[in-house]
């Protein structure tokens, strides 16, 4: 195959993805999506976990340990398919909190501390300097496999040189679209579907090579088991610590991988996705792993001895003549090498830039605001770091020079970041977690990871001396890398595996026990380790971006909705629209936060409109402002509510003046008219009589009789008068009271003699008790008499009985005396028993021979005055009337 | 304060759902003692073939998918309705 095609092959294809990719991105920002949102997508995207390590070293693998390249799939395998367990949560905290890198989840969840940031991100990128270094001699290694194979070696790049094209395009191509544009959410439409799209490659690639071998070599699936049971892979044979530890550490790996992280966190659309993933991805990786044993075991049966087992994938079809397989199977290998290096090296350069750049920035220029200013920082940031971990890549490759086995390269990376998985477990399983904990888990962690597996794989005299391998740190025995505290007969891998996750994590354990978490960590571990309790729900604006409509009702909510209607439809009209939906510009968007905030607070707009648009993490700082704005709000509105109720108050007061004053003014009134009525009878009829007698010539009979009429009147006019001027007196307390010590009995008795000149055509039965009216009272007699003279006067008016009776009762109670006065007529009707004691009020005109109606009246305003009571007794078969007076009335003060 | 508003039992979608997550949860649990089997296997490669290894860990595989494929539509659908205490306790 002429080398010339290959090249041609290779960037006609990342020219094909380039296209994918910029076709996602334009379809993407017009909102059209569709099923590249698909849980299929998300599956696909999942496959960068299969690198060219596993493309081509799993082969080598298989040739060299037999069955124990399955590791690598059983962990991925077993987080999957237990995905309730971990991966849900992860998803879901990683959604709700807008984490943008594993570095961005430990910096969260232990009280967004930069420094735990900076220590996660230094690790990602030592621990995936080799890795992207293996990439790239993956790549080298098959261009060279087909540059020895070509007959005309003409054209032929040096290793070095392929390396450094392949760096440099892999760095023109993540940076074109992975620092397009700067979203919050780090989604990367194009860059994901792309890596979907390389992930069919290489799963298509190394299924049509594993076919080719199985039916096309081998002859037959029964054939080719014989053949793996007469090859050398049957010596193989299971080393318990080796299959459970890498078991271990894949499972670890596949969560805190940087890369895995991205697209299975951050890039993830939605979190059902994950759902049809937990049995999906398992699935993809069965389909890579499912032929990895029978090329490994033909082509160690065919090619000549001494050949590399890890380019077996292309070697075994160019032997065969295939040049067509040979180069699927080279686009699968470089796909797989591909797609791991954009996706690393985008989650690396966020990490980078928002854990260490940014922050620097921040502080040596603290008047840098936010704005387009800081976005082109970030930016470039990010450009920087891509190209620079894509150098650093190309440098380890270039000093290692490519020798080293390609799979002890991977589990040395693995174990580099499955240093995180202490305190990201601790962190969303464990509230007790703390800061303080997880960067002394980690930074043991890193340390020892370093010194027992990372620096020696460098070999002896390169970093570490070989007297240190030999006899240990400053010759201590046990400090030996490979052999710490004694125990130098492990194998190198589990070694380190288990000395840095155990010391990891111990570290981690203590120093969160030991610890006091801060108050911004504490709350961030409640979010985290409650994420499903919480009461934030899930984001359902996974678009990321605002619709207007949905800014417009949550507008309407908080302005109103006239002046949020006006707003939108200014907004649209100076973008030139008509209607009301503008454009979700940043200048529409900062104005409506504006004018949102005037109303609910800057923190809440800005919390609630980055809601919405997708833009902005609420961070903790945010919801504590929120939460000191609220308490504000809270004071000022407790201070009106007792203002106002201060002022409800006065209104009831003042409402109640002023209802009694219309009332005073209408008996006012009443008063008045009732007056002037019973004035003008006795006048009319003495103005009528008067008339008549100046005429003359009367009969001296008739002018005695008339005569007669006219004094009644006038003494009918008088006593009224009399009567009035007594109330009024009363009424206004100015009476004088001519306090004596007096027999009750005289009083009652006075009392029945005067009354009998009313009606004296009637006979009273009347009922007493005499010994109990022998009791003295200390009061005014002669006012005490009027109120009997009025009662019994009443009685012998208005009782209709027959048989009319009186019974007067006296008890006493107390320091009072209370007497009831009793006729056996029919009594008072109940609707007019709250009137009787008012003044004029009159039950009937039968028979108001009597006074004016101001009897009961006036007594009511004696026995106030003379520190007693008066009321209507119901239910005693008649009219009852029940005075109250106490024994001894005290003279007043006043 | 949560907890208590609670009910002690629950209504027979519900429960089904609480027993599919234990399903689930245990899935792991069991694929992972499965896994670590062939430590226990003898250790003389004369009594087995290397064949019959590749069958069983892909027969496992298989199994592990299938139940994995089985369990998800109703967690998924369980967790989109609402029922999101799926940590505690029934």
């Amino acid at each position: 195959m002429p080398f010339n095609i290959l090249v041609a092959a290779c960037l006609l294809y990342v020219m094909f993805l380039f296209l994918v990719a910029f076709i996602v991105e334009r379809r993407a920002s017009a909102g059209r999506l569709g099923w590249l949102r698909s849980p299929l997508v998300y599956t696909l995207s999942l496959s960068i976990y299969c690198t060219a390590w596993t493309f081509y070293g799993a082969v080598g693998y298989a040739a060299r340990s037999g069955l124990e390249f399955l590791t690598i799939y059983f962990g991925p395998t077993l987080v999957f398919i237990g995905w309730w367990w971990l991966l849900r949560k992860l998803v879901r905290i990683g959604r709700q909190h807008r984490i943008t890198s594993i570095a961005d989840l430990i910096s969260s969840r232990y009280g967004k501390s930069n420094l735990l940031g900076v220590i996660v991100t230094v690790m990602a990128v030592v621990a995936a300097t080799p890795y992207i270094a293996l990439q790239l001699q993956s790549v080298v290694l098959s261009f060279g496999v087909f540059a020895s194979a070509a007959p005309d070696g003409d054209v032929r790049l040096g290793a070095d040189q392929t390396a450094i094209w392949v760096a440099t395009g892999l760095a023109v191509f993540t940076i074109l679209f992975g620092t397009r544009n700067l979203d919050a959410k780090e989604q990367h439409h194009g860059i994901v579907t792309a890596i979907a799209v390389e992930a069919v490659v290489k799963l298509v690639a190394l299924i049509a090579v594993g076919s080719f071998v199985v039916w096309g070599i081998a002859g037959g699936v029964a054939e080719t088991i014989a053949r793996i049971d007469a090859s050398d892979l049957a010596a193989w044979q299971v080393q318990p610590g080796r299959w459970t530890g890498l078991i271990f550490l894949s499972a670890a790996a596949v969560i805190c991988l940087p890369r895995m992280f991205q697209v299975m966190v951050v890039e993830s659309a939605d979190e059902g996705h994950l759902a049809r993933a937990s049995w999906a991805f398992p699935l993809y990786l069965m389909g890579m792993s499912l032929f990895i044993v029978p090329i490994a075991v033909i082509g160690l049966e065919r090619l000549p001895a001494g050949s590399n087992p890890d380019m077996f994938v292309l070697t075994l079809p160019l032997a065969e003549g295939q040049g067509a397989l040979a180069m699927l199977a080279f686009l699968g290998g470089f796909s797989s090498a591909t797609s791991m290096v954009i996706v690393e090296s985008i989650a690396l350069a966020t990490m980078i830039s928002n854990h260490i750049v940014i922050p620097l920035w921040l502080r040596l220029r603290p008047t840098a605001g936010a704005g387009d200013d800081l976005r082109s920082v970030v930016l470039m940031a990010r450009r920087l770091a891509i190209a620079g971990v894509l150098a650093l890549g190309y440098g380890y490759y270039h000093i290692s020079g490519g020798s080293a086995a390609l799979a002890a390269i991977g589990l040395i990376a693995f174990l580099g970041v499955a240093q995180v998985l202490p305190a990201m477990i601790g962190g969303i399983l464990w509230r007790g977690a703390t800061k303080v904990g997880a960067a002394a888990g980690l930074l043991i962690g890193f340390a020892v990871w370093a010194y027992t597996s990372f620096l020696p794989s460098f070999g002896p005299d390169a970093v570490l001396s070989a007297t240190i391998f030999a006899d240990g740190l400053f010759g201590i025995g046990w400090l030996r890398p490979q052999g710490l505290f004694g125990t130098g007969g492990m194998d190198p891998m589990i070694h380190a595996l288990f000395w840095s996750l155990t010391l990891n994590a111990t570290a981690f354990f203590v120093g969160s026990v030991l610890t006091f978490p801060g108050p911004v960590e504490r709350l961030q571990g409640a979010a985290f380790v409650n994420v499903f309790e919480g009461p934030v729900g899930p984001q359902r604006w996974a678009k990321g971006r605002a619709e207007p409509e949905a800014l417009l009702v949550m507008a309407q909510r908080i302005l109103g909705e006239e002046a949020a209607l006006s707003q939108f439809q200014q907004a649209a009209q100076a973008q030139g629209k008509a209607g009301f939906l503008p454009d979700p510009t940043p200048a529409f968007l900062d104005g409506l936060e504006a004018r949102l905030s005037g109303s609910v607070g800057a923190a809440t707009a800005h919390a609630m409109i980055s809601q919405l648009v997708g833009r902005a993490t609420v961070t903790v700082e945010d919801l504590m402002a929120v939460a000191s704005e609220s308490a504000q709000i809270m004071e000022y509105s407790a201070q009106l509510e007792s203002q106002q109720g201060e002022l409800s108050r006065t209104a009831g007061a003042l409402r109640e003046a002023n209802e009694k004053l219309m009332q005073l003014s209408i008996q006012k009134d009443a008063f008045l008219s009732q007056i002037s009525h019973e004035l003008r009878t006795p006048m009319t009829s003495i103005r009528a009589f008067s008339e008549i007698m100046t005429e003359g010539d009367l009969p001296p009979e008739m002018v005695a009789k008339y005569g007669a009429i006219i004094q009644d009147e006038a003494k009918r006019l008088t006593r009224l008068l009399d009567d009035l001027l007594d109330l009024s007196v009363l009424e206004n307390g100015t009476v004088q009271l001519n306090l004596t010590l007096t027999s009750l009995q005289d009083i009652i008795d006075k009392a029945l003699t005067a009354a009998r000149q009313t009606r004296p055509e009637r006979s009273f039965l009347v009922y007493r008790d005499t010994a109990s009216e022998a009791v003295f009272l200390r009061t005014d007699a002669d006012r005490l008499t009027q109120v009997f003279i009025n009662l019994i006067s009443n009685a012998r008016k208005y009782c209709d009985a027959a048989q009319p009776e009186l019974r007067i009762s006296v008890r006493q109670r107390g320091g009072r005396i209370t007497v009831d006065v009793t006729d056996n007529g029919r009594g008072i009707p109940k609707e007019a028993q709250g009137l009787i004691f008012e003044k004029f009020a009159r039950l009937s005109d039968e028979n108001r021979a009597g006074g004016a109606g101001l009897g009961l009246a006036i007594c009511r305003e004696i026995m106030t005055n003379l520190g007693g009571a008066i009321a209507y007794l119901p239910g005693q078969g008649g009219a009852g009337f029940r005075v109250t007076v106490p024994l001894r009335l005290e003279k007043l003060a006043a | 304060m949560a907890r208590s508003r609670r009910p002690l039992f629950l209504a027979r979608a519900p429960y089904r759902r609480r027993r599919l997550r234990d399903a689930a949860r245990l899935l792991p649990v069991f694929s992972a003692l499965l896994l670590i089997l062939p430590l226990l296997w003898p250790a003389d490669t004369a009594s087995r073939l290397t064949s019959g290894d590749v069958i069983y860990f892909f027969g496992l595989w298989v199994l592990m998918i299938l139940a994995a494929a089985a369990f998800a539509p109703g967690l998924q659908s369980g967790d989109q309705s609402g029922d999101q205490s799926g940590d505690e306790e029934d």
